[in-house]
């Protein structure tokens, strides 16, 4: 195992790391987002609290979040630790910065993830550590007694503008990540090929916009059905 | 036409630099180095020290040339080395940054000249195959196919010129490391070296300190001989199966 520590501490080793657990963390934000879409239905909360119990109390659920709370610090971790090498190994800053032909997006990647691991701790504040506190209100369903009714809070949370304002520019940041970085981890992981790079970005543009409005418009809906 | 020029100045490695600012007369017909050229004639005959720039074949080959024009490497025309930039370009009255190339792999010797042989020590550390001295061999006896040998070819047209690394917001030598990777992986004389030449070659560009790149693609917008970075990606192929399957 002796060649595994220099291999992901060499450049390449480290964008493997970006790139697999960049992939881990857009498969979370498909079961995350379909979970979501339950705030939607009108049976009063009972799909979504029951669900969220669900998600709270499976063995194997609970194993694979642990994993994803580990993915997202690694992830954090390492585009943090390329940002400063980057920097460093460009020096001195030009004078005259020509408008390139980069994206935004990728030119941004440290800043908007950066921006979004912060959303992230104000998002689990509110709601997942609220939870974990027991400091939510109990509701019973049939079969379900006494579980914690986070519905309530979601939508609660979602009654306020600046509340929906900032889960919707939060967002909008994952939407460039994304833009990026999807496509981006296919190339970092050496999986290019002309026939089917076209598709790999197209993906990734639907995706990144899929998830991003998927995300943003449940609390706008909330809001405006209040 | 009339130009005025903004010219990073340095004595030497150690000293501070600044910008200095010269007009110049040129014609439209010149070669952007052949302006400077006739700005070092002048400044000679004031008795001022001449700009110090790299060049060597000026036919767009050999990849001596650098600079780093109005925020570009090698200026504002694609596919095209500085030496082959040509004054019909710019516009009478234009003012125009000439900077070196910044990178901390590449420290300025003086003026616009910077030190490129950490990709003389990459190269070095696998870029090249062994083959028995002696007569040269026959140029069709090793058979390869079209494909690849067109493949290997676009890779090989790279003239290390280090624009890539110019261009890379992260200062990234993967373009120039993967087209050299890549030129040698795809042909059969490549092979006997080609898993110790990709890991070798990556571990020497991590030693000189360039940046990891982040897929900006901003190195093949600017390489003067459009490499794709699809090399890149078929650079970490190589390396993740040398160094994760190899044995």
């Amino acid at each position: 195992m002796n060649w595994m520590v220099p291999f992901l501490k060499s450049s390449l080793g480290r964008k493997l790391i970006m790139s697999l657990t960049g992939l881990f963390l857009c498969l979370f934000l498909v079961v995350h987002l379909a979970g979501n879409f339950q705030l939607l239905k009108s049976d009063g909360g009972e799909a979504f609290n029951t669900y969220t119990y669900f998600m709270t109390h499976n063995p194997l659920i609970k194993l694979i979040s642990y994993f994803t709370y580990f993915f997202i610090l690694l992830h954090t971790f390492q585009g943090l630790v390329l940002y400063f090498h980057n920097r460093s190994a460009r020096g001195a800053a030009y004078l005259d910065k020509h408008p390139s032909k980069t994206t935004f997006a990728s030119r941004n990647m440290a800043l908007l993830g950066s921006v979004i691991f912060l959303f992230l701790i104000v998002h689990m504040g509110d709601f997942w550590f609220k939870m974990k506190r027991g400091i939510l209100a109990k509701v019973s369903y049939e079969g379900y007694d006494q579980i914690d009714d986070l519905y309530t809070r979601v939508t609660a949370a979602f009654d306020q503008w600046w509340i929906v304002l900032f889960y919707v520019a939060g967002m909008g940041f994952l939407g460039f990540h994304l833009q990026h970085g999807f496509q981006s981890a296919f190339q970092s992981l050496g999986l290019n090929h002309p026939k089917y790079t076209p598709w790999i970005k197209n993906t990734g543009i639907v995706f990144c916009i899929l998830i991003s409005a998927g995300f943003a418009i449940i609390p706008i809906i909330q809001y405006f059905s209040k | 036409m009339k130009l005025t020029l903004k010219v990073w100045r340095q004595a030497d490695p150690q000293a501070k630099g600044r910008f200095e600012t010269f007009s110049v007369n040129a014609n439209e017909h010149m070669s952007f180095l052949e302006m400077f050229d006739v700005l070092n004639e002048e400044l000679l005959a004031e008795k001022k020290e001449p700009i110090a720039f790299d060049h060597d074949c000026r036919e767009g080959i050999c990849g001596a040339c650098s600079m780093v024009i109005n925020g570009q490497a090698h200026g504002p025309l694609g596919g095209t080395t500085t030496c082959q930039l040509h004054m019909r370009h710019f516009k009478d009255g234009d003012i125009i940054v000439v900077e070196p190339f910044r990178a901390s792999a590449f420290p300025v010797i003086k003026d616009l000249v910077v030190d490129r042989s950490s990709f003389d020590r990459i190269i070095q550390a696998g870029g090249f195959i062994s083959v028995n001295t002696g007569q040269a061999p026959d140029g069709n006896a090793i058979p390869v196919e079209r494909d690849k040998a067109g493949a290997a070819f676009d890779a090989a047209a790279c003239i290390g010129c280090g624009a890539c690394v110019a261009a890379c917001p992260n200062a990234s030598a993967m373009l120039f490391t993967a087209a050299k990777v890549s030129h040698l992986a795809l042909l059969p004389q490549g092979q006997i070296e080609r898993k110790t030449r990709v890991k070798n070659m990556v571990n020497q560009m991590d030693i000189e300190g360039f940046g990891k790149c982040s897929n900006t693609y901003a190195c093949e917008a600017e390489c003067p001989k459009e490499i794709s970075v699809d090399y890149i990606a078929r650079m970490n192929r190589e390396y993740f199966a040398a160094v994760i399957a190899g044995e």
